[in-house]
């Protein structure tokens, strides 16, 4: 069922690899920053918030 | 009346939370699964387009990135207008979480466009009614994004930036008919209800990427609406609780 005859053929696309990598790695790459910088900034957002809490409790018990 | 399962229970901050942070893994999940399946099936099984050749496979990503950018700029206008006419808390958070993915939804249709324009018609950009129509949308992602972040008070950058939103809507059937009211470069839908102009293998591939992209679209505004809840409502209890805890 597999469409191509070699691996080299399916780099190539039919003369069209430049574009159809380009799309799919531009695409796979914005796929896997993205995660990565979401749960990023979830992080630091959660560290901050943390920090925040526990000066105000401080405040609060002085 | 007190036993009915009650839908607006979810709309309330402090049960969505760990709602959302049960399902992110499930979607997550999927859309692996259906990734696989699409690239699978569009990149090693479906054959050679008689007209374009290999070239054509950019559709297995492009249709679906279009179909994402005006879809999530659909969804944050419903939640701009919920906002506005009921002042609900939920809305703006989830028009925030949702608003980079779509953007990034854009630049991908104007992206792989791009490189699917230049071999076929043999240019990167034209400024027909498609292409412009589909920058405006990028630009309205990134707009209300700009608008947004500028305006301390959350409360009011959620208003301005929900009216942003509804105003812009209009953007969405002009990108949508622009193939059909306009002379233009770009092809016409290969898909609708009732025919499509596809092979079966082709067509199949590009619905299991399409499906890919939304349950991948769904994690990420989750994943974001969670961290948004948690910044804007500190100094609620559950919150508080959420943060002594593990906090994850």
């Amino acid at each position: 069922m597999i469409h191509w005859n070699s691996f080299a053929d399916f780099l190539a696309m039919g003369g069209y690899g430049l574009y159809v990598w380009g799309s799919f790695g531009v695409t796979a790459l914005i796929m896997a920053v993205e995660p990565i910088m979401v749960a990023r900034n979830r992080k630091t957002t959660i560290a901050r918030l943390k920090r925040q809490l526990r000066a105000e409790s401080r405040n609060a018990s002085e | 009346m007190k036993d009915r399962f009650n839908l607006y229970r979810f709309a309330s901050p402090a049960t969505f939370y760990p709602l959302a942070g049960a399902m992110i893994p499930y979607f997550a999940a999927v859309a692996v699964v259906f990734g696989l399946a699409g690239l699978y099936i569009g990149m090693l099984v479906a054959p050679t387009d008689f007209q374009q050749g290999e070239g054509y496979r950019i559709i297995f990503i492009h249709v679906p990135a279009s179909w994402m950018s005006m879809f999530i700029y659909l969804v944050m206008a419903f939640w701009a207008a919920i906002g506005l006419a009921f002042n609900t808390r939920l809305s703006g958070m989830m028009a925030q979480a949702l608003a980079p993915t779509g953007a990034l939804m854009a630049f991908l249709s104007l992206w792989t466009g791009a490189l699917w324009g230049k071999p076929m018609w043999g240019t990167w950009w034209v400024w027909d009614a498609r292409l412009t129509s589909e920058l405006i949308l990028l630009f309205l992602y990134i707009g209300y994004m700009a608008l947004t972040a500028a305006i301390d008070d959350t409360r009011r950058a959620d208003k301005a930036g929900g009216l942003l939103l509804l105003v812009g809507v209009v953007n969405i059937p002009i990108i949508y008919f622009s193939v059909k009211w306009w002379n233009t470069l770009h092809q016409g839908s290969s898909v609708n209800l009732t025919k499509s102009s596809m092979a079966e293998t082709m067509l199949w591939g590009m619905l299991l990427m399409a499906m890919c992209f939304w349950m991948y679209s769904i994690a990420m505004a989750l994943m974001r609406v969670r961290t948004i809840m948690l910044e804007r409502e500190r100094h609620t209890d559950w919150v508080r609780a959420e943060l002594a805890g593990d906090g994850k």
